[in-house]
Protein backbone atom coordinates (compact mmCIF):
# COMPACT_ATOMS: atom_id res chain seq x y z
CA UNK A 1 0.00 0.00 0.00
CA UNK A 2 0.86 3.19 -1.05
CA UNK A 3 1.79 6.07 1.71
CA UNK A 4 -0.93 7.94 0.15
CA UNK A 5 -3.05 5.41 0.19
CA UNK A 6 -2.16 4.73 4.12
CA UNK A 7 -3.02 8.47 5.01
CA UNK A 8 -6.34 7.86 3.40
CA UNK A 9 -7.18 4.96 4.76
CA UNK A 10 -6.15 6.77 8.58
CA UNK A 11 -8.25 9.89 7.55
CA UNK A 12 -11.66 8.08 7.16
CA UNK A 13 -10.96 6.05 10.32
CA UNK A 14 -10.34 8.91 12.06
CA UNK A 15 -13.27 10.70 10.67
CA UNK A 16 -15.19 7.89 11.72
CA UNK A 17 -17.15 9.04 14.66
CA UNK A 18 -17.97 5.73 16.30
CA UNK A 19 -14.30 5.54 16.61
CA UNK A 20 -14.44 9.48 18.32
CA UNK A 21 -17.23 8.05 20.49
CA UNK A 22 -15.33 4.60 21.69
CA UNK A 23 -12.12 6.90 22.60
CA UNK A 24 -13.52 9.48 24.30
CA UNK A 25 -15.70 6.70 26.50
CA UNK A 26 -11.98 4.94 27.07
CA UNK A 27 -10.72 8.09 28.18
CA UNK A 28 -13.59 8.97 30.40
CA UNK A 29 -13.67 5.16 31.88
CA UNK A 30 -9.65 5.77 32.58
CA UNK A 31 -10.00 9.23 33.92
CA UNK A 32 -12.81 8.33 36.50
CA UNK A 33 -11.05 5.14 37.53
CA UNK A 34 -8.34 6.93 38.23
CA UNK A 35 -9.88 10.07 40.01
CA UNK A 36 -11.60 7.67 41.92
CA UNK A 37 -8.24 5.55 42.87
CA UNK A 38 -6.00 8.78 43.99
CA UNK A 39 -9.78 9.98 46.11
CA UNK A 40 -9.77 13.38 44.28
CA UNK A 41 -13.57 12.32 43.62
CA UNK A 42 -15.39 11.92 47.26
CA UNK A 43 -18.11 9.34 48.14
CA UNK A 44 -20.88 11.90 47.30
CA UNK A 45 -19.35 12.61 44.03
CA UNK A 46 -18.96 9.15 43.37
CA UNK A 47 -22.45 8.49 43.96
CA UNK A 48 -23.40 11.16 41.32
CA UNK A 49 -21.39 8.83 38.60
CA UNK A 50 -24.47 6.99 37.76
CA UNK A 51 -27.16 9.02 37.70
CA UNK A 52 -25.49 11.30 35.45
CA UNK A 53 -24.76 8.62 33.26
CA UNK A 54 -28.42 7.46 33.51
CA UNK A 55 -29.47 11.41 32.36
CA UNK A 56 -27.10 11.12 29.52
CA UNK A 57 -28.89 8.00 28.28
CA UNK A 58 -32.62 9.14 28.73
CA UNK A 59 -31.56 12.84 27.18
CA UNK A 60 -29.69 11.45 24.53
CA UNK A 61 -32.83 9.29 23.95
CA UNK A 62 -35.39 11.85 24.38
CA UNK A 63 -33.37 13.77 21.85
CA UNK A 64 -34.27 11.62 19.39
CA UNK A 65 -38.22 12.32 19.39
CA UNK A 66 -38.34 15.75 20.24
CA UNK A 67 -34.71 17.03 18.67
CA UNK A 68 -34.46 15.11 15.26
CA UNK A 69 -38.38 14.01 15.06
CA UNK A 70 -39.69 17.18 16.33
CA UNK A 71 -42.62 15.85 18.28
CA UNK A 72 -42.96 16.84 22.07
CA UNK A 73 -43.26 14.11 24.36
CA UNK A 74 -43.58 14.30 28.14
CA UNK A 75 -43.71 10.65 29.22
CA UNK A 76 -40.42 9.39 28.73
CA UNK A 77 -39.96 9.01 32.66
CA UNK A 78 -43.31 6.77 31.79
CA UNK A 79 -41.23 4.38 30.06
CA UNK A 80 -38.66 4.71 32.51
CA UNK A 81 -40.70 3.37 34.76
CA UNK A 82 -41.86 0.47 32.94
CA UNK A 83 -38.63 -0.79 31.92
CA UNK A 84 -37.10 -0.07 35.56
CA UNK A 85 -39.93 -2.84 36.83
CA UNK A 86 -39.50 -5.11 34.30
CA UNK A 87 -35.69 -5.33 34.51
CA UNK A 88 -35.49 -5.41 38.69
CA UNK A 89 -38.45 -7.85 38.73
CA UNK A 90 -36.50 -10.34 36.47
CA UNK A 91 -33.44 -9.94 37.93
CA UNK A 92 -35.15 -9.92 41.22
CA UNK A 93 -36.68 -13.30 40.46
CA UNK A 94 -34.06 -15.00 38.44
CA UNK A 95 -31.17 -17.26 39.98
CA UNK A 96 -28.52 -16.31 37.00
CA UNK A 97 -25.33 -14.88 37.49
CA UNK A 98 -24.97 -11.24 37.68
CA UNK A 99 -22.96 -11.21 34.67
CA UNK A 100 -25.93 -13.12 32.96
CA UNK A 101 -28.93 -11.69 34.48
CA UNK A 102 -28.03 -7.85 34.63
CA UNK A 103 -27.44 -7.72 30.42
CA UNK A 104 -30.75 -9.30 29.91
CA UNK A 105 -32.49 -7.40 32.37
CA UNK A 106 -31.32 -4.17 30.63
CA UNK A 107 -32.58 -6.18 27.50
CA UNK A 108 -35.73 -6.54 28.92
CA UNK A 109 -36.45 -3.18 30.61
CA UNK A 110 -35.85 -1.96 27.21
CA UNK A 111 -38.31 -3.95 24.89
CA UNK A 112 -40.99 -3.99 27.69
CA UNK A 113 -40.69 -0.05 27.65
CA UNK A 114 -40.48 -0.42 24.18
CA UNK A 115 -43.70 -2.57 23.40
CA UNK A 116 -45.38 0.10 25.49
CA UNK A 117 -44.04 2.87 23.08
CA UNK A 118 -45.65 0.70 20.20
CA UNK A 119 -48.84 0.26 22.22
CA UNK A 120 -48.99 3.92 23.10
CA UNK A 121 -47.78 5.36 20.08
CA UNK A 122 -49.83 4.03 17.27
CA UNK A 123 -53.05 5.83 18.51
CA UNK A 124 -50.73 8.64 19.99
CA UNK A 125 -48.67 9.75 17.47
CA UNK A 126 -51.49 11.06 14.78
CA UNK A 127 -51.73 14.10 17.33
CA UNK A 128 -49.09 16.98 16.79
CA UNK A 129 -47.45 19.33 18.90
CA UNK A 130 -49.23 19.99 21.89
CA UNK A 131 -52.37 17.79 21.78
CA UNK A 132 -48.72 15.01 21.53
CA UNK A 133 -47.47 16.34 25.02
CA UNK A 134 -50.27 16.25 26.79
CA UNK A 135 -51.35 13.05 25.59
CA UNK A 136 -47.94 11.07 26.60
CA UNK A 137 -47.66 13.09 29.85
CA UNK A 138 -51.35 12.12 30.77
CA UNK A 139 -49.70 8.28 29.51
CA UNK A 140 -46.86 8.89 32.15
CA UNK A 141 -49.50 9.40 34.90
CA UNK A 142 -51.26 6.72 34.02
CA UNK A 143 -48.50 3.81 34.33
CA UNK A 144 -47.67 5.55 37.69
CA UNK A 145 -50.81 5.22 38.89
CA UNK A 146 -51.11 1.72 38.02
CA UNK A 147 -48.19 0.32 39.51
CA UNK A 148 -49.08 2.11 42.78
CA UNK A 149 -51.81 0.23 42.66
CA UNK A 150 -50.36 -3.22 41.60
CA UNK A 151 -48.62 -5.63 43.96
CA UNK A 152 -46.12 -7.46 42.14
CA UNK A 153 -44.53 -4.07 42.35
CA UNK A 154 -45.02 -3.37 45.82
CA UNK A 155 -47.54 -0.82 45.68
CA UNK A 156 -46.53 2.61 47.13
CA UNK A 157 -44.32 1.05 49.06
CA UNK A 158 -41.90 0.71 46.44
CA UNK A 159 -39.84 -2.46 45.25
CA UNK A 160 -36.70 -3.52 47.72
CA UNK A 161 -34.03 -5.60 47.78
CA UNK A 162 -32.85 -5.25 44.24
CA UNK A 163 -29.03 -6.19 43.89
CA UNK A 164 -27.05 -2.86 43.62
CA UNK A 165 -25.49 -4.09 39.99
CA UNK A 166 -25.10 -0.82 38.86
CA UNK A 167 -21.63 1.05 38.73
CA UNK A 168 -19.81 3.28 36.32
CA UNK A 169 -18.65 0.73 34.04
CA UNK A 170 -22.12 -0.72 33.28
CA UNK A 171 -23.45 2.76 32.64
CA UNK A 172 -20.18 3.92 30.38
CA UNK A 173 -20.94 0.72 28.05
CA UNK A 174 -24.74 1.45 28.08
CA UNK A 175 -24.02 5.02 27.10
CA UNK A 176 -21.62 4.18 24.67
CA UNK A 177 -24.22 1.86 23.08
CA UNK A 178 -26.92 4.29 23.03
CA UNK A 179 -25.06 7.00 21.11
CA UNK A 180 -23.78 5.06 18.33
CA UNK A 181 -27.14 3.95 18.01
CA UNK A 182 -28.94 6.76 17.95
CA UNK A 183 -26.30 8.45 16.17
CA UNK A 184 -25.56 5.81 13.36
CA UNK A 185 -29.56 5.94 12.76
CA UNK A 186 -29.86 9.47 12.79
CA UNK A 187 -27.21 9.53 9.92
CA UNK A 188 -28.28 6.65 7.79
CA UNK A 189 -31.27 7.27 5.12
CA UNK A 190 -33.68 6.17 8.10
CA UNK A 191 -32.37 8.93 10.11
CA UNK A 192 -33.05 11.01 7.61
CA UNK A 193 -36.48 10.39 6.78
CA UNK A 194 -36.83 10.89 10.55
CA UNK A 195 -35.85 14.38 10.21
CA UNK A 196 -37.76 15.34 7.05
CA UNK A 197 -40.91 14.42 9.14
CA UNK A 198 -39.31 17.58 12.06
CA UNK A 199 -38.99 19.86 8.85
CA UNK A 200 -41.77 19.44 6.91
CA UNK A 201 -44.28 16.45 7.17
CA UNK A 202 -46.23 17.45 3.90
CA UNK A 203 -42.84 17.46 1.91
CA UNK A 204 -42.11 14.49 3.27
CA UNK A 205 -44.63 12.73 2.33
CA UNK A 206 -44.52 13.59 -0.87
CA UNK A 207 -41.46 12.62 -1.91
CA UNK A 208 -42.62 8.56 -0.39
CA UNK A 209 -41.58 8.72 3.29
CA UNK A 210 -43.38 6.51 5.29
CA UNK A 211 -44.73 9.21 7.86
CA UNK A 212 -46.52 6.64 10.37
CA UNK A 213 -43.41 3.72 10.31
CA UNK A 214 -40.49 6.52 10.97
CA UNK A 215 -42.53 8.45 13.73
CA UNK A 216 -43.20 4.73 15.35
CA UNK A 217 -39.44 3.97 14.95
CA UNK A 218 -38.08 7.20 16.70
CA UNK A 219 -40.52 7.26 19.53
CA UNK A 220 -39.54 3.33 19.97
CA UNK A 221 -36.72 2.87 20.56
CA UNK A 222 -36.12 6.16 22.01
CA UNK A 223 -38.56 4.39 24.52
CA UNK A 224 -36.25 1.38 24.79
CA UNK A 225 -33.29 3.03 26.14
CA UNK A 226 -35.01 5.19 28.49
CA UNK A 227 -36.75 1.62 29.79
CA UNK A 228 -32.95 0.60 29.62
CA UNK A 229 -32.41 3.97 31.89
CA UNK A 230 -34.89 2.93 33.96
CA UNK A 231 -32.74 -0.60 34.84
CA UNK A 232 -29.89 0.93 35.70
CA UNK A 233 -31.90 3.13 37.90
CA UNK A 234 -33.78 0.41 40.10
CA UNK A 235 -30.00 -1.06 40.27
CA UNK A 236 -28.73 1.84 41.55
CA UNK A 237 -30.63 2.87 44.30
CA UNK A 238 -31.74 -0.90 45.34
CA UNK A 239 -35.18 0.36 45.62
CA UNK A 240 -37.79 1.60 43.06
CA UNK A 241 -41.06 4.03 43.95
CA UNK A 242 -43.24 5.28 41.68
CA UNK A 243 -43.21 8.56 42.96
CA UNK A 244 -39.71 9.10 41.18
CA UNK A 245 -41.00 8.59 37.89
CA UNK A 246 -43.54 11.75 37.75
CA UNK A 247 -43.78 13.91 35.21
CA UNK A 248 -41.13 16.25 36.99
CA UNK A 249 -38.60 13.62 36.06
CA UNK A 250 -39.86 13.58 32.53
CA UNK A 251 -39.65 17.70 32.54
CA UNK A 252 -36.28 17.60 33.79
CA UNK A 253 -35.06 15.31 30.64
CA UNK A 254 -36.71 17.45 28.84
CA UNK A 255 -34.35 20.67 29.88
CA UNK A 256 -31.58 18.45 29.82
CA UNK A 257 -32.26 18.16 25.73
CA UNK A 258 -33.46 21.86 25.20
CA UNK A 259 -30.24 22.94 27.23
CA UNK A 260 -28.05 20.38 24.93
CA UNK A 261 -30.09 21.55 22.02
CA UNK A 262 -32.71 20.19 19.78
CA UNK A 263 -30.89 16.88 17.70
CA UNK A 264 -27.21 18.18 19.47
CA UNK A 265 -26.05 14.76 20.71
CA UNK A 266 -23.23 16.09 22.57
CA UNK A 267 -24.92 18.98 23.56
CA UNK A 268 -27.21 16.80 25.37
CA UNK A 269 -24.45 14.76 26.93
CA UNK A 270 -22.66 18.29 28.48
CA UNK A 271 -26.03 19.27 29.55
CA UNK A 272 -27.37 16.07 31.42
CA UNK A 273 -23.76 16.37 33.00
CA UNK A 274 -24.37 19.91 34.52
CA UNK A 275 -28.32 19.91 35.00
CA UNK A 276 -27.11 16.42 37.23
CA UNK A 277 -24.30 18.22 39.25
CA UNK A 278 -25.53 21.42 39.38
CA UNK A 279 -28.03 20.66 42.52
CA UNK A 280 -25.15 18.56 44.47
CA UNK A 281 -22.98 21.18 43.93
CA UNK A 282 -25.48 23.60 45.13
CA UNK A 283 -26.22 21.54 48.01
CA UNK A 284 -24.26 24.19 50.42
CA UNK A 285 -26.84 27.08 50.05
CA UNK A 286 -29.07 24.44 52.07
CA UNK A 287 -32.88 26.84 51.58
CA UNK A 288 -31.29 28.71 48.27
CA UNK A 289 -30.42 25.46 46.18
CA UNK A 290 -33.28 25.20 44.31
CA UNK A 291 -33.70 28.55 43.69
CA UNK A 292 -30.19 29.04 42.74
CA UNK A 293 -30.69 25.82 40.62
CA UNK A 294 -33.22 27.73 38.64
CA UNK A 295 -31.84 31.14 38.48
CA UNK A 296 -28.60 29.43 36.87
CA UNK A 297 -30.79 27.25 34.88
CA UNK A 298 -32.78 30.92 33.40
CA UNK A 299 -28.74 32.02 33.45
CA UNK A 300 -27.76 28.88 31.09
CA UNK A 301 -30.67 29.04 28.20
CA UNK A 302 -30.04 33.03 27.71
CA UNK A 303 -26.59 32.45 26.93
CA UNK A 304 -27.29 29.33 24.67
CA UNK A 305 -29.82 31.68 23.04
CA UNK A 306 -27.71 34.60 22.59
CA UNK A 307 -25.40 34.39 18.98
CA UNK A 308 -22.33 35.87 20.77
CA UNK A 309 -22.27 32.96 23.06
CA UNK A 310 -23.19 30.17 19.91
CA UNK A 311 -20.17 31.55 18.02
CA UNK A 312 -18.23 31.51 21.09
CA UNK A 313 -19.49 27.61 21.67
CA UNK A 314 -18.71 26.90 18.27
CA UNK A 315 -15.12 27.84 17.77
CA UNK A 316 -14.55 25.84 20.98
CA UNK A 317 -16.22 22.50 19.68
CA UNK A 318 -14.09 22.93 15.94
CA UNK A 319 -11.16 23.34 18.42
CA UNK A 320 -11.81 20.60 19.79
CA UNK A 321 -12.93 18.28 16.99
CA UNK A 322 -9.77 19.39 15.57
CA UNK A 323 -7.97 17.97 18.28
CA UNK A 324 -9.29 15.33 18.42
CA UNK A 325 -8.41 14.16 14.90
CA UNK A 326 -4.94 15.20 15.36
CA UNK A 327 -4.41 13.06 18.28
CA UNK A 328 -6.67 10.53 16.53
CA UNK A 329 -4.04 10.54 13.14
CA UNK A 330 -1.08 10.94 15.93
CA UNK A 331 -2.19 7.54 17.45
CA UNK A 332 -3.27 5.66 14.03
CA UNK A 333 0.18 6.59 12.54
CA UNK A 334 1.89 5.24 15.37
CA UNK A 335 0.72 2.13 14.42
CA UNK A 336 0.74 1.66 11.81
CA UNK A 337 4.72 2.96 11.56
CA UNK A 338 5.17 0.12 14.30
CA UNK A 339 3.53 -2.34 12.05
CA UNK A 340 5.48 -1.10 8.92
CA UNK A 341 8.78 -1.60 10.90
CA UNK A 342 8.53 -4.98 11.59
CA UNK A 343 7.58 -5.88 8.30
CA UNK B 1 -52.99 5.45 -24.06
CA UNK B 2 -51.96 8.78 -22.27
CA UNK B 3 -49.21 8.92 -19.43
CA UNK B 4 -51.91 10.36 -17.24
CA UNK B 5 -55.66 10.08 -17.36
CA UNK B 6 -57.91 11.99 -15.38
CA UNK B 7 -61.64 11.34 -15.12
CA UNK B 8 -64.57 13.17 -14.29
CA UNK B 9 -62.46 14.34 -11.29
CA UNK B 10 -63.97 16.75 -8.46
CA UNK B 11 -64.22 17.73 -5.13
CA UNK B 12 -66.21 19.77 -2.74
CA UNK B 13 -65.49 21.12 0.24
CA UNK B 14 -68.89 21.43 1.82
CA UNK B 15 -71.38 23.45 -0.54
CA UNK B 16 -68.16 24.34 -2.40
CA UNK B 17 -67.18 22.19 -5.64
CA UNK B 18 -63.44 23.62 -5.87
CA UNK B 19 -63.04 21.33 -8.85
CA UNK B 20 -66.25 19.90 -10.59
CA UNK B 21 -65.70 17.54 -13.12
CA UNK B 22 -62.41 17.57 -14.83
CA UNK B 23 -61.33 15.80 -17.29
CA UNK B 24 -57.59 15.94 -18.53
CA UNK B 25 -55.07 13.36 -20.04
CA UNK B 26 -51.06 14.38 -20.97
CA UNK B 27 -49.30 12.54 -23.11
CA UNK B 28 -45.65 11.07 -22.23
CA UNK B 29 -43.13 13.11 -22.75
CA UNK B 30 -45.86 16.23 -23.03
CA UNK B 31 -45.52 19.72 -21.26
CA UNK B 32 -49.09 20.33 -20.38
CA UNK B 33 -49.88 23.62 -18.78
CA UNK B 34 -52.63 24.49 -16.11
CA UNK B 35 -53.52 27.67 -15.89
CA UNK B 36 -56.48 30.29 -14.55
CA UNK B 37 -57.48 32.97 -12.63
CA UNK B 38 -56.74 32.84 -8.61
CA UNK B 39 -58.91 30.48 -6.47
CA UNK B 40 -59.73 28.61 -9.88
CA UNK B 41 -58.52 25.77 -8.11
CA UNK B 42 -55.65 24.71 -9.76
CA UNK B 43 -53.65 23.47 -6.63
CA UNK B 44 -56.67 21.37 -5.17
CA UNK B 45 -55.89 19.76 -8.81
CA UNK B 46 -52.69 18.72 -7.68
CA UNK B 47 -53.55 18.10 -3.89
CA UNK B 48 -56.21 15.76 -5.84
CA UNK B 49 -53.46 13.59 -8.04
CA UNK B 50 -50.81 13.39 -5.33
CA UNK B 51 -53.35 12.29 -2.57
CA UNK B 52 -53.40 14.92 -0.15
CA UNK B 53 -57.40 15.81 -0.59
CA UNK B 54 -59.00 12.90 -1.97
CA UNK B 55 -61.57 13.44 -4.38
CA UNK B 56 -65.68 12.98 -3.94
CA UNK B 57 -66.08 12.23 -7.64
CA UNK B 58 -64.43 10.71 -10.80
CA UNK B 59 -60.97 9.32 -11.05
CA UNK B 60 -58.01 9.29 -11.86
CA UNK B 61 -55.05 7.08 -13.71
CA UNK B 62 -51.40 6.71 -14.32
CA UNK B 63 -50.01 4.55 -16.78
CA UNK B 64 -53.52 2.59 -16.77
CA UNK B 65 -53.26 2.00 -12.69
CA UNK B 66 -56.03 3.80 -11.14
CA UNK B 67 -54.33 5.88 -7.90
CA UNK B 68 -57.57 7.41 -7.07
CA UNK B 69 -58.11 6.75 -3.19
CA UNK B 70 -54.06 5.73 -2.72
CA UNK B 71 -52.34 7.94 0.13
CA UNK B 72 -49.54 10.18 -0.96
CA UNK B 73 -47.17 7.92 0.29
CA UNK B 74 -48.10 5.23 -2.11
CA UNK B 75 -48.74 7.80 -5.12
CA UNK B 76 -44.87 9.08 -4.88
CA UNK B 77 -43.56 5.66 -4.96
CA UNK B 78 -46.10 4.76 -8.10
CA UNK B 79 -44.54 7.67 -9.63
CA UNK B 80 -45.64 10.99 -9.53
CA UNK B 81 -43.62 14.29 -8.08
CA UNK B 82 -44.01 17.35 -7.19
CA UNK B 83 -43.15 20.89 -6.19
CA UNK B 84 -45.05 23.26 -3.61
CA UNK B 85 -46.20 26.75 -4.67
CA UNK B 86 -45.02 27.79 -1.18
CA UNK B 87 -41.49 25.89 -1.13
CA UNK B 88 -41.30 23.04 0.97
CA UNK B 89 -37.83 22.14 1.54
CA UNK B 90 -36.51 20.39 4.75
CA UNK B 91 -34.56 23.61 5.93
CA UNK B 92 -32.35 22.24 9.09
CA UNK B 93 -31.39 19.88 6.56
CA UNK B 94 -27.99 19.70 4.06
CA UNK B 95 -29.05 20.41 0.61
CA UNK B 96 -28.01 16.86 -0.54
CA UNK B 97 -29.49 15.37 2.42
CA UNK B 98 -33.02 17.00 0.77
CA UNK B 99 -32.15 15.14 -2.16
CA UNK B 100 -31.36 11.91 -0.56
CA UNK B 101 -34.53 11.79 1.35
CA UNK B 102 -36.28 11.61 -2.31
CA UNK B 103 -34.34 8.95 -2.96
CA UNK B 104 -34.56 6.99 -0.19
CA UNK B 105 -37.21 4.55 -1.69
CA UNK B 106 -35.06 2.98 -4.06
CA UNK B 107 -32.37 2.20 -1.56
CA UNK B 108 -33.58 -0.78 0.57
CA UNK B 109 -31.24 -1.26 3.18
CA UNK B 110 -32.76 -1.99 6.40
CA UNK B 111 -32.98 0.25 9.96
CA UNK B 112 -30.56 -2.58 11.92
CA UNK B 113 -28.09 -2.65 8.33
CA UNK B 114 -27.69 1.19 9.17
CA UNK B 115 -27.10 1.19 12.92
CA UNK B 116 -24.49 -1.67 12.60
CA UNK B 117 -23.09 -0.04 9.59
CA UNK B 118 -22.86 -3.13 7.23
CA UNK B 119 -21.51 -3.19 3.56
CA UNK B 120 -24.30 -2.51 1.91
CA UNK B 121 -25.28 0.38 3.94
CA UNK B 122 -21.81 1.85 3.02
CA UNK B 123 -22.41 0.47 -0.83
CA UNK B 124 -25.54 1.99 -1.03
CA UNK B 125 -25.11 5.67 0.32
CA UNK B 126 -21.81 5.47 -1.97
CA UNK B 127 -24.42 5.37 -4.99
CA UNK B 128 -27.18 7.58 -3.35
CA UNK B 129 -24.38 10.62 -2.64
CA UNK B 130 -22.94 10.13 -6.36
CA UNK B 131 -26.72 10.11 -7.64
CA UNK B 132 -27.25 13.15 -5.32
CA UNK B 133 -24.04 15.20 -6.27
CA UNK B 134 -24.96 14.31 -10.51
CA UNK B 135 -28.83 16.09 -9.39
CA UNK B 136 -27.35 19.11 -7.77
CA UNK B 137 -24.77 19.44 -10.49
CA UNK B 138 -27.58 19.50 -12.93
CA UNK B 139 -29.11 22.10 -11.02
CA UNK B 140 -26.05 24.28 -10.52
CA UNK B 141 -26.43 23.55 -6.81
CA UNK B 142 -23.73 21.18 -6.32
CA UNK B 143 -20.71 24.13 -5.26
CA UNK B 144 -21.91 23.48 -1.39
CA UNK B 145 -23.47 20.17 -0.80
CA UNK B 146 -23.48 20.91 2.38
CA UNK B 147 -24.95 23.95 2.77
CA UNK B 148 -28.43 24.02 4.65
CA UNK B 149 -30.88 24.38 2.07
CA UNK B 150 -33.06 27.27 4.74
CA UNK B 151 -30.16 29.49 3.87
CA UNK B 152 -30.19 28.90 -0.17
CA UNK B 153 -31.57 31.94 -2.11
CA UNK B 154 -35.05 31.30 -3.26
CA UNK B 155 -34.39 30.83 -6.74
CA UNK B 156 -32.05 28.21 -5.71
CA UNK B 157 -34.31 26.49 -3.35
CA UNK B 158 -36.72 26.60 -6.82
CA UNK B 159 -34.57 24.27 -8.24
CA UNK B 160 -33.21 22.21 -5.21
CA UNK B 161 -37.10 21.64 -4.67
CA UNK B 162 -37.15 20.29 -8.26
CA UNK B 163 -34.26 18.32 -7.93
CA UNK B 164 -35.86 16.54 -4.71
CA UNK B 165 -38.88 15.52 -6.86
CA UNK B 166 -36.50 14.41 -9.31
CA UNK B 167 -34.54 12.65 -7.01
CA UNK B 168 -37.89 10.34 -6.69
CA UNK B 169 -37.71 8.86 -10.20
CA UNK B 170 -41.34 10.02 -11.01
CA UNK B 171 -42.92 9.34 -14.11
CA UNK B 172 -45.01 12.59 -14.09
CA UNK B 173 -43.98 15.77 -12.41
CA UNK B 174 -45.66 18.54 -11.03
CA UNK B 175 -44.56 21.77 -10.98
CA UNK B 176 -47.01 24.44 -8.89
CA UNK B 177 -46.11 27.53 -9.99
CA UNK B 178 -42.01 27.13 -10.17
CA UNK B 179 -41.79 30.74 -11.68
CA UNK B 180 -43.17 32.56 -8.87
CA UNK B 181 -41.25 35.48 -7.33
CA UNK B 182 -38.69 35.28 -9.83
CA UNK B 183 -37.72 38.12 -12.26
CA UNK B 184 -37.49 38.00 -16.06
CA UNK B 185 -34.19 37.09 -15.95
CA UNK B 186 -34.80 34.13 -13.70
CA UNK B 187 -37.81 32.27 -15.33
CA UNK B 188 -35.78 32.63 -18.66
CA UNK B 189 -33.42 30.40 -17.52
CA UNK B 190 -35.92 28.43 -15.49
CA UNK B 191 -37.48 27.76 -18.91
CA UNK B 192 -34.22 26.37 -20.42
CA UNK B 193 -33.99 24.60 -17.31
CA UNK B 194 -37.89 22.64 -17.40
CA UNK B 195 -36.94 22.12 -21.14
CA UNK B 196 -33.85 20.38 -20.21
CA UNK B 197 -35.80 18.32 -17.30
CA UNK B 198 -37.43 17.29 -20.03
CA UNK B 199 -35.53 15.93 -22.61
CA UNK B 200 -32.38 14.64 -20.14
CA UNK B 201 -34.81 12.82 -17.47
CA UNK B 202 -37.80 11.61 -20.60
CA UNK B 203 -39.83 13.24 -18.33
CA UNK B 204 -43.68 14.06 -18.45
CA UNK B 205 -44.62 17.78 -16.60
CA UNK B 206 -47.47 19.31 -15.80
CA UNK B 207 -47.45 22.64 -14.93
CA UNK B 208 -49.42 25.45 -13.05
CA UNK B 209 -48.12 29.45 -14.23
CA UNK B 210 -49.47 32.59 -13.79
CA UNK B 211 -46.47 33.81 -15.80
CA UNK B 212 -47.65 33.60 -19.45
CA UNK B 213 -44.60 34.08 -21.07
CA UNK B 214 -43.75 31.18 -19.43
CA UNK B 215 -46.70 29.14 -20.23
CA UNK B 216 -46.70 30.76 -24.04
CA UNK B 217 -43.04 29.74 -23.88
CA UNK B 218 -42.86 26.08 -23.17
CA UNK B 219 -46.11 24.59 -22.55
CA UNK B 220 -47.53 23.01 -25.50
CA UNK B 221 -51.10 21.73 -24.27
CA UNK B 222 -53.40 24.00 -21.89
CA UNK B 223 -56.17 23.63 -20.06
CA UNK B 224 -57.62 26.78 -18.52
CA UNK B 225 -59.75 26.28 -15.42
CA UNK B 226 -62.41 28.56 -13.91
CA UNK B 227 -64.34 28.26 -10.42
CA UNK B 228 -63.07 24.79 -10.58
CA UNK B 229 -64.25 24.11 -13.66
CA UNK B 230 -62.49 23.52 -17.38
CA UNK B 231 -63.12 26.62 -19.58
CA UNK B 232 -61.03 25.58 -22.51
CA UNK B 233 -58.46 23.12 -23.41
CA UNK B 234 -56.43 22.35 -26.38
CA UNK B 235 -52.74 23.88 -28.13
CA UNK B 236 -51.55 26.68 -26.13
CA UNK B 237 -51.88 29.52 -28.97
CA UNK B 238 -55.17 28.31 -29.67
CA UNK B 239 -56.43 28.68 -25.85
CA UNK B 240 -54.54 31.95 -25.26
CA UNK B 241 -56.34 33.01 -27.93
CA UNK B 242 -59.96 31.83 -26.90
CA UNK B 243 -61.96 35.01 -26.51
CA UNK B 244 -63.49 33.17 -23.38
CA UNK B 245 -60.20 32.76 -21.79
CA UNK B 246 -59.20 35.97 -22.56
CA UNK B 247 -62.70 37.42 -20.64
CA UNK B 248 -61.98 35.67 -17.76
CA UNK B 249 -58.60 36.62 -17.30
CA UNK B 250 -58.93 40.18 -17.99
CA UNK B 251 -63.06 40.60 -17.58
CA UNK B 252 -65.44 41.91 -19.45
Amino acid sequence: MSKKKVAEKVKSAVKNKNLHTLLITVIAYVVITALISEGVLSRHYQSLLVPVGINIILAVSLNLTVGFLGELTLGHAGFMSVGAYAGCLFTTYSELPKWVEFPIALVIGGLVAAIFGIIIGIPALRLKGDYLAIVTLAFGEIIRSVINDMEITGGAGGLKGISKYSDYTIVLIVIFLTIVIIRNLVKSKHGRAICSIRDNVIAAESVGVNIVFYKLLAFVLAAFFAGAAGVLYGHNLGILKPGTFDFNKSIEILVIVVLGGMGNITGSVIAAVLVTVLPEVLRELADYRMLIYSIVLIAMMLFNASPKFRAAKNLVTSKIKSGISFAGVKIKSLFIGKRKGTR
Amino acid sequence: MALLEIKNLGIAFGGLKAVDDLNLSVEKGQLYGLIGPNGAGKTTVFNLITGVYKPTQGQFFLDGENLTCKSTMEISRKGIARTFQNIRLFGKMSIIDNVKVGMSNHHKYSVAEGILRLPRFFKEEREMTEKAMSLLKVFGLDSDPNILASNLPYGKQRKLEIARALATGPKLLLLDEPAAGMNPNETGELMDMIRFVRDEFDMTILLIEHDMKLVAGICEELTVLNFGKELAHGKTSEVLNDPAVITAYLGE
